[in-house]
């Protein structure tokens, strides 16, 4: 929060309302601006940080997410608009992921989309999009707000994350399927006579949710959480680890594999849902929609290119490797845009950008890799195969209820 | 009239609004054997370009109020000579006047007043007025013309390229030059390279910011001169090229004909019809609802309409990307132009005029400074405090526009922003009084004989004319918003983003006057892209 006592030019970073107990876990000091908060990118080291994604339960400060409230008897228009999936289709308390794009097809940025009521939805994204929302509701009866400072968030993830919940005191937590949302009572010992919103939603292809609250409840629930969690191993997770997670996932993140179409000054560095492998998300037959036209002519005459799973042989991750379609590297089809060693799949992964015809799922392409040995630098070209994605999807992501492990 | 309020529930095209450009629009597209639908929301066609009663026994021409710029080839595509168009002088002068001094000739063939003046002022006008008018010519196909779309691999918008190019170089070096050099200047800086005379630049400087929320020193005034005098100089057979005319019965005359020639190529015409909006059906316009509710359904619908108005009102941006709605809604489209309309007992005598110059125009603009000064009025919403004025007295040589022996005079009067901050209608009353004593100063007496007073500011202009911001040209006429970029990209070729949707107004280039090139381009691509 911003004050007279401390002017924004002085403390540009906002904290966030858990700020002080991440403060308080973190060993190393390792902190990363995000959407105009600090947050944690490491708080002891990632690999532990990440084994506890996969075996335990983790928290996560997610409140630099943006968010917005978007009320009014055209929200449903207004976002059927905004958006290529039809939300026509979202009930009240579900979630949907869905992406949005300009005039010419070209993605502005993912987000989920939480129906609150008949005509309130919350739109949660990573950069901030007000200028864009306001021009798309000309001509619409809807009110557009930023909450974004009014509303702490928390990722709670992991396989033990459902029985840490109920042991916090959130009973019926379990009945939540997945993208479905509900509102729960604060344990009455905390003393806080207030709710808190959960969605079954998460970054990491795992059990998970995600809570909302206000934010003088945020150090409460903290606490209680760390208490509750206690015997399942819960840890606070930084950007770091997520990463991981999320590129097993196979999830997408802006400006690491797409740069918004706001954003890109250069012609040709925006990318379309189709290249990025979301035609599942474009829904042509539900009336028009922003860069309907442009995608399905995209459509029609197939994409340059595509976001691809790759396979990697060897254990160096291939950051921002050059990718090519012979061994000699004569021809560039592509780039690494988010690589890492999946640690749970014991394959070396990576998300790429590869130019049409060589994206086909079991084509063989390669990959230029750096290596630093000791600052000795050595250059490796790697076997890749193009692979579905996700790579890491467990089913305990899907079980209702899911079970306590 | 043959009257033909067509009847039929599917048309092959409607057309929006019964203006000059939707009138020439369906007499194009009838004439190709099109069914066409015109809707009027007012009770007579002609949109602005009517005449109309505005006080007992007077007629005016409402809006506007001259004839200078259709091109004659689209009066004899249309023959609207034969259907009634005449006119009741097809040459008027111009005349500056002031207060305090004698009426000057705005007449290069005929320097003789203002030699007395300055010599040189006398020598070098034909010069000036010659060279600005090879310019304007070079730009002629630039008017003329479907904008090419940039970037394309089309050969026809290369073509188009092309052939503007090869016009402009035609030019020769030093024209070239020129008009490179001025194509973006202020009209001050042009007018004091040239002449001395206050008077003369005064008026001069007149027509470039007509119809314009722009001064004398604004960036690119000298724009929409070369713009007008493009468009004149293709008055062609029309009105002896490059002067003004003024049709028997005022431009509502000019509008029936237009309405005559659609009707006898099969078009129907329907008054009293206002739309609702635009109807889409598979991202495609498939016709309109009235506003009765009446549905009518179509393969194409054009609207004469203006862009706010055809986009954000017929259509909805449901139908719509965000960034074209943006662009519509960033579209500069406030007048700032009013129109008074004076009922005389009695012709009014201007200190020192020629008995001829009376059924011409006369313009009330005594110099630079003063131009500039009214305009800076308009950039603080509030209204000229010396405004600058259009008079025409059309009942000289048009006796059936007023009682005998009584008169009407028309003046064209800026600048009045379309938001005041003061709000017109307590604002309105006041202005019109000060644009009568600013013309009493030049013909005393004036004021005595004034029998009824009208003035159209541009929110009445708005509400009359269904033209949002009461824009006359429906969106600004500057180099921002001219030829690939008129009203914006991705509209600026007649179609719109919405198949089967296409504009045909002055919104869309060339833009506003009474012209009519809008209307027929817009059938000419609608044609070519059904052919």
């Amino acid at each position: 929060m911003l004050s007279e006592s401390e002017p924004h030019y002085r403390q540009p970073l906002l904290k966030t309302p858990f700020h002080e107990r991440a403060r308080a876990h973190s060993q190393v000091d390792s902190f990363i601006a995000w959407a105009g908060y600090t947050t944690v990118d490491v708080f002891t080291f990632v690999e532990q940080e990440y084994f506890a994604i996969r075996n335990a339960t983790t928290l996560y400060d997610l409140t630099p997410m943006v968010k917005y409230r978007i009320a009014g008897p055209d929200a449903l228009r207004f976002l059927n608009r905004l958006m290529t999936r039809d939300i026509g289709k979202l009930r009240c308390g579900r979630v949907a992921y869905s992406v949005w794009c300009n005039d010419d097809g070209h993605l502005i940025d993912d987000g989920t989309v939480f129906r609150l009521g008949d005509s309130e939805y919350r739109l949660c994204t990573g950069e901030r999009q007000l200028d864009w929302l306001l021009d798309s509701a000309i001509g619409f009866d809807v009110q557009i707000g930023e909450v974004t400072e009014e509303t702490a968030a928390l990722a709670v993830q992991g396989p033990t994350s459902c029985a840490v919940l109920r042991a916090f005191g959130l009973a019926g937590v379990e009945r939540l399927k997945p993208f479905e949302l509900g509102w729960f009572a604060l344990p009455a010992a905390l003393g806080a006579d207030s709710q808190l919103m959960i969605s079954r939603t998460g970054f990491t292809g795992d059990l998970g949710y995600e809570l909302w609250m206000r934010p003088e409840d945020a150090e409460d629930v903290w606490d209680g959480l760390m208490q509750a969690g206690r015997e399942c191993a819960i840890r606070p997770i930084g950007s770091r680890a997520l990463n991981m997670a999320r590129i097993e996932a196979g999830f997408i993140l802006p400006n690491v594999d797409f740069v918004s179409s706001e954003h890109t000054l250069r012609v040709g560095t925006e990318r379309s849902p189709i290249e990025l492998g979301l035609e599942w998300l474009l829904d042509f037959n539900k009336g028009h929609f922003n860069g309907r036209r442009a995608l399905l002519a995209e459509q029609q005459r197939g994409a340059r290119r595509r976001l691809v799973g790759l396979d990697i042989e060897g254990n160096k991750p291939a950051h921002n490797a050059l990718l090519y379609a012979d061994k000699a590297g004569r021809k560039t089809i592509g780039s690494v845009s988010s690589a890492t060693w999946s640690p749970t799949c014991k394959r070396n992964i990576a998300l790429a950008m590869v130019d049409a015809p060589h994206t086909a799922t079991g084509q063989t392409i390669w990959a230029e890799i750096y290596l630093n040995r000791e600052l000795v630098w050595e250059r490796r070209m790697a076997r890749a195969q193009v692979v579905e994605r996700p790579f890491f999807a467990h089913e305990r992501r899907r079980a209702s209820p899911p079970a306590d492990f | 009239m043959p009257a033909n309020a067509g009847g039929a529930d599917h048309y092959d095209c409607i057309v929006i609004g019964g203006g000059h450009n939707g009138l020439v629009c369906a007499a194009y597209l009838a004439r190709s054997g099109r069914s066409v639908l015109v809707l009027e929301a007012a009770s007579q066609v002609g949109g602005a370009a009517i005449t109309r009663e505005f006080a007992p026994g007077f007629r005016v021409s409402a809006c506007a109020h001259l004839l200078h710029l259709m091109p004659g080839s689209i009066v004899r595509d249309l023959g609207l000579e034969q259907r009634g168009l005449q006119f009741a002088t097809d040459h008027m002068p111009t005349t500056a006047i002031a207060p305090q001094s004698a009426p000057l000739p705005i007449d290069p063939d005929n320097p003789s007043v203002l030699a007395q003046l300055s010599a040189a002022d006398a020598a070098a006008f034909p010069a000036y007025r010659a060279r600005l008018r090879r310019l304007a010519e070079a730009l002629y196909p630039v008017l003329d013309s479907v904008p090419p779309r940039l970037g394309t691999d089309s050969w026809q918008d290369r073509l188009a390229l092309l052939r503007i190019g090869w016009r402009i170089r035609r030019l020769g070096r030093p024209d070239m030059r020129e008009l490179l050099r001025i194509g973006g200047m202020c009209v001050q800086d042009l007018l004091d390279e040239h002449f001395e005379t206050p008077l003369l630049k005064g008026a001069l400087a007149f027509d470039a910011v007509l119809g314009t929320c722009a001064g004398p020193r604004s960036p690119g005034s000298v724009f929409p001169l070369l713009y007008r005098m493009a468009a004149e100089a293709q008055g062609g057979t029309l009105t002896r090229g490059g002067t003004l005319a003024q049709p028997v019965g005022g431009l509502g005359a000019l509008s029936d004909a237009l309405a005559r020639a659609a009707l006898a190529h099969g078009a129907a015409i329907r008054t009293g019809s206002a739309v609702e909006r635009i109807l889409v059906r598979d991202d495609r316009a498939a016709g309109v609802v009235l506003q009765s509710g009446e549905q009518i359904s179509a393969d194409n619908v054009i609207s004469n309409a203006d862009p706010k108005t055809t986009f954000l009102q017929l259509l909805g941006g449901e139908h719509l990307d965000t960034g074209f709605v943006r662009r519509i809604a960033h579209l500069r489209a406030r007048g700032v132009t009013a129109k008074l309309h004076l009922a005389l007992s009695a012709a009014p005598q201007f200190t020192g005029l020629a008995e001829s110059a009376l059924s011409g125009r006369l313009l009330l603009a005594p110099s630079l400074d003063y131009v500039e000064r009214a305009f800076n009025h308009a950039k603080y919403r509030e209204f000229s405090a010396a405004p600058i004025v259009e008079v025409a007295l059309p009942t000289v040589r048009d006796a059936s526009l007023a009682p005998a022996g009584k008169h009407v005079l028309s003046a064209v009067v800026q600048y009045a922003p379309y938001e005041l901050a003061a709000g017109w209608p307590q604002a309105q009353a006041r202005f019109a009084d000060l644009v009568i004593d600013a013309l009493e100063r030049c013909a005393p007496g004036l004021r005595a004989s004034v029998l009824a007073v009208e003035l159209l500011t541009p929110p009445d202009i708005e509400r009359q004319f269904r033209i949002s911001g009461g824009h006359w040209h429906h969106a600004e006429l500057a180099l921002d918003q001219f030829f690939f970029v008129r009203p914006v990209p991705g509209a600026a070729q007649y179609r719109t983003p919405v198949d089967g949707l296409y504009l045909c107004g002055a919104g869309s280039h060339p833009g506003g006057g009474v012209m009519g090139i809008a209307g027929r381009n817009a059938a000419r691509t609608l044609l070519r892209e059904a052919a």
